[in-house]
């Protein structure tokens, strides 16, 4: 939280309540804005990070996730027509991964909306969304406010996270599915701390994340700590999220799309089918923004497709372009994100393609180029079209969660 | 209201206005089944004659014909629909306080004081006009052309706009290219003297707007008013008003087949598949049409008929953006006699009375309107249609309809209070070119925008429906999304005003829209 005292101009990034923590943990000083606060990229190294979400616990400060609260006699409609899904069936205690598009149907963000009661949502986004919901809400009975600072927000995640939930004393965790939330309660400091728990997460495996009052925030971090032991608990910076979602094939904003609240270029902004988020397009539930523009792309065909890569060798292929031939002659599109995944121990990468390409099986050439030393080689290795998410670990959906 | 013949129609129209009638006489002639449904008692929406006083009637909106096309007139046979002249080819005068007045018809202009430079600028002024007038003229025949469409119409119609400015010859190209973006109070003082003939031009560009003469498109408004009629301007009154025009469109309508409903206000556009399906009327009866044409403003179609949930909220984000606040009042006064109107002989005064003696007095009036009061020393366009069209008013009374600049919307004060006070400032306005008209005013009525928002069912009052404005205009116009007479909701077509070309009893939006209409299902 910014300390009251100071005028906004003279701290430009805000602290969130989890930072005094995370400072004291940080041993590279590596730290990043986002979303307006400072948070963390590397605590340690990245790597070891990214062991703990897949073989332990992480523990990661999403506070700076904008969150919006939604309520009013016609909250369900004003966000049916606003997000491409229908969110009639998203009943209270149900959370649901969505999309919005302009009038153009072209991705202005993605987010989660959490279903708090009838007609009262949280919404969950990377960024400020005020302007579009307003002109959204035109027309109907809704208030909209942004709760960001209201709500401190960490992500547990991991194999052990259930195990290390339960153990700092989480009772009834068992029956929470994905995507479903609940209210729940650990021991304080003198009284129990009560928060929201969704199970929800950005790294496709088994994972938590809980909602807290920003003053609840360093009683729930130390005695998660305290309480991870043979767990293993550990927290992780922007880095190794990078990394595990990657691995979980989902796509980040300034990254794999840029929104179209904010492209210039005509033709870079990118609609949820090319993104491959067509499944969260729903054209029977009625209007919303975009679908016009949506229907007439399903009728033609997407230009081009963000497809997951399999690519040679170990190198991972940062910002590459791809090529139909070894020769290079004809461009089929670019690398958005890229990593070499410990645990698949494959070379992985999300691509935005041209249409032709897009199937899974297609071969493509990626264009690497490797410093060696100050020496640039450039490399031309094959890519192969596969399936989304790379990684996905049948505990992450196991109810009851298995225990460590 | 009377009830529709039948469950089904080929097209309804919302709002029997001008607009809507022309547009649903040539949908019925095309073969169509039409129905309009109007809300009001009587078909004419801003052009309609009615009683304001006790055996006084007024055209209440419109009071002068000069914007629709003799084409259109004569293609709709009005004449033999009944619509009768009481005046053709009235004067303009712009008045002086010393009585002095300057008199301008169709055929040039004439009267007091213009220096000899005044006058051959002022030839030269009307020789320009009618250049550009002509050239601009053909783009209000039709749908603008869209940007950035392969469609090869859009295309030949850019092609053919450029075209048309291209053969004004390099000077007059120049000119207009100059000009068309400036205040038109630049303008006239690059060219004029006399301050007088400088505040009658200035009226001509600011009327029915919120603009002052040295607003930034001043000039366009002033060039859509002359493009609208080629550049020959010729100013008529209707025997029996405004609206006996109206009432022969409406004969004509009924004529080409169309049917028609008064006092039938409808409630919502009904959507079926993302389709405009047909209405659903206040009074509960649905009809179907696969075509729904709205004459109604942009505002009350999209967001008062329609609804924002079948829109996108980019869409209606413009909507609701769309500048339609009215800055235009009226004042009827119903007189027991006409008073002395000195240096105005009896032909003059049957014309179109001009009170802006000259462009900074404009201005000054205009200042008030920016910050929510009234005119202190108001502009003013008078007409006394009783001295051609007598059947008007009681024998040897007389009523004057007076266009009033500026009137707020809202005025700080209110105008449960200010009305009386506004009234007053504009009989004692006009008072000062005839002593003793106080004396003579038995009723009056003032229509303040609010007013003119209630009778005639136009989202914030405004000349236009919707301002008349380089982004609110021509291929942007009303808003990116709705142009071309189309909707984002397929089957819902526009015909007011709130299109292209913009408001004035002109007649061109009805039936340039009718003519998509066709196209589309062509
Ligand atoms: C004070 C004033 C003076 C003017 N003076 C002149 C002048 O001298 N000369 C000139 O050429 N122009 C003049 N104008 C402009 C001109 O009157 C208008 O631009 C023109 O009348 C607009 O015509 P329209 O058919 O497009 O719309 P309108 O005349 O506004 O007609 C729309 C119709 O739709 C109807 N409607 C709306 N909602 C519904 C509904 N839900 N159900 C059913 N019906 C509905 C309305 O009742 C109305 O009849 C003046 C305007 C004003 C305000």
């Amino acid at each position: 939280m910014s300390t009251p005292t100071e005028p906004h101009y003279r701290q430009p990034l805000l602290k969130t309540p989890f930072h005094e923590r995370a400072r004291a943990l940080s041993q590279i000083d590596r730290f990043i804005p986002w979303a307006g606060y400072t948070t963390v990229d590397v605590f340690t190294s990245a790597e070891q990070e990214y062991f703990s979400v897949r073989n332990a616990s992480s523990l990661f400060d999403l506070t700076p996730m904008v969150k919006y609260r939604v309520a009013g006699a016609d909250a369900l409609r004003f966000l049916n027509r606003l997000m491409t899904r229908d969110l009639a069936k998203l009943k209270p205690g149900k959370v649901a991964y969505v999309v919005w598009c302009d009038d153009a149907g072209m991705i202005i963000d993605d987010g989660t909306v959490f279903c708090t009661g009838p007609n009262e949502y949280r919404i969950c986004t990377a960024e400020r969304q005020m302007d579009w919901f307003t002109a959204s809400a035109i027309g109907f009975d809704v208030r909209i406010s942004e709760v960001t600072e209201e709500v401190a927000a960490l992500a547990v995640q991991g194999p052990t996270s259930y195990s290390l939930l339960r153990a700092v004393g989480l009772a009834g965790l068992e029956r929470l599915k994905p995507f479903e939330h609940g209210q729940f309660s650990m021991p304080g400091a003198s009284a129990p701390i009560t928060m929201m728990v969704s199970r929800t997460g950005f790294t496709g495996d088994l994972g938590y994340e809980l909602w807290m009052e920003p003053a609840d925030a360093g009683v729930v971090w130390d005695t998660l700590m305290r309480h991870g032991g043979t767990r293993g608990v550990r927290p992780i910076g922007s880095q190794a999220l990078n990394m595990v979602r990657i691995e979980a094939g989902f796509v980040l904003p300034n990254l794999d799309f840029v929104s179209a609240a904010h492209t210039l270029r005509i033709g870079t902004e990118r609609s949820p089918i090319e993104l491959g988020l067509g499944w969260l397009v729903d054209f029977k539930k009625g209007h919303f923004t975009g679908r016009r523009a949506l229907l007439a792309e399903q009728t033609r065909g997407p230009r081009r497709q963000l497809v997951g890569l399999d690519i040679e060798g170990t190198k991972p292929a940062h910002n590459s372009l791809l090529y139909t031939q070894r020769s290079g002659r004809t461009e089929a599109g670019s690398i958005t994100s890229a990593t070499w995944s410990p645990t698949c121990k494959r070379n992985l990468a999300l691509a935005m393609v041209d249409a032709p390409y897009i199937a899974t099986g297609s071969v493509l050439w990626v264009e690497i180029y490797l410093n060696r030393e100050l020496v640039w080689e450039r490399r031309m290795v094959r890519a192969r079209v596969v399936e989304r998410p790379f990684f996905a670990p049948a505990r992450r959906r196991a109810t009851p969660p298995a225990e460590f | 209201m009377t009830t529709p013949a039948r469950a089904r129609y080929d097209a309804v129209i919302v709002g029997g206005g001008h607009n809507g009638l022309v547009c649903a006489t040539y949908l019925a002639r095309a073969g169509r089944s039409v129905l309009v449904l109007e809300a009001a008692d009587r078909v004419g929406g801003a052009a309609v004659t009615r009683e304001f006083a006790p055996g006084f009637q007024v055209s209440a909106g419109a009071h002068l014909l000069h914007l629709m096309p003799p084409a259109l007139l004569n293609d709709l046979d009005l004449g033999a629909h009944g619509l009768k002249f009481a005046a053709h080819n009235l004067p303009t005068v712009a008045l002086s306080a010393d009585g002095q007045h300057l008199s301008m018809q169709a055929g040039g202009g004439s009267g007091a004081r213009l220096s000899a430079a005044d006058a051959r600028a002022y030839t030269e002024w009307r020789r320009l006009m009618r250049q550009i007038s002509g050239a601009l003229h053909p783009l209000l025949n039709g749908a603008p052309p869209r940007l950035g469409t392969d469609a090869w119409s859009d295309r030949k119609s850019l092609m053919r706009l450029g075209w048309r400015i291209r053969r004004l010859g390099r000077r007059d190209m120049r000119e207009l290219l100059r000009i068309g973006l400036m205040n038109v109070h630049d303008l006239l003082e690059d060219r004029f003297e006399s301050p007088q003939l400088k505040g009658a031009l200035a009226l001509d560009a600011v009327l029915g707007t919120n603009y002052g003469p040295r607003s930034p498109g001043s000039v366009l408004s002033l060039l859509y008013r002359l493009a609208a009629t080629g550049g020959t301007e010729v100013l008529s009154q209707p025997q029996g008003g405004l609206g006996a025009l109206s009432a022969a469109l409406g004969r004509a309508a009924t004529a080409a087949g169309a049917e028609i409903h008064t006092a039938a206000p409808v409630e919502r556009i009904l959507v079926k598949d993302d389709r405009a399906s047909g209405v659903a009327l206040a009074s509960g009866q649905q009809v179907l049409a696969p075509v729904v044409v709205s004459n109604a403003d942009p505002k009350t179609t999209f967001l008062g008929l329609l609804g924002a949930e079948f829109l996108d909220a980019g869409f209606v984000r413009r909507i609701t953006h769309l500048r339609t606040r009215g800055f235009t009042g009226k004042v009827h006064l119903a007189l027991d006699r006409l008073p002395k109107f000195p240096g105005l002989d009896p032909e003059s005064l049957r014309g179109r009375l001009l009170v802006a003696p000259d462009a900074d007095y404009i201005e000054r009036a205009y200042n008030h309107a920016k910050y929510n009061e009234y005119s202190a020393v108001p502009m003013l366009e008078v007409t006394v249609p009783s001295l051609s069209d007598p059947s008007l008013a009681p024998a040897g009374s007389h009523v004057v309809s007076i266009v009033v600049q500026y009137a707020p919307y809202e005025l700080n004060e209110g105008w449960a209070t200010g009305r009386q006070r506004f009234t007053d400032i504009v009989i004692d306005t006009l008072g000062a070119y005839a002593p003793g008209l106080r004396e003579c005013v038995r009723a009056s009525e003032l229509l303040t925008p609010a007013d003119i928002e209630r009778e005639f069912r136009i989202h914030g009052g405004h000349w236009h429906h919707a301002e008349i404005a380089f982004d609110q205009f021509f291929m942007v116009r009303p808003v990116p999304g709705a142009t071309q007479y189309e909707t984002p909701l397929p089957g819902l077509f526009l015909c007011g005003a709130g299109c292209h070309p913009g408001g004035g009893v002109m007649g061109l939006a009805g039936r340039n829209a009718a003519r998509q209409v066709m196209n589309r299902a062509a």
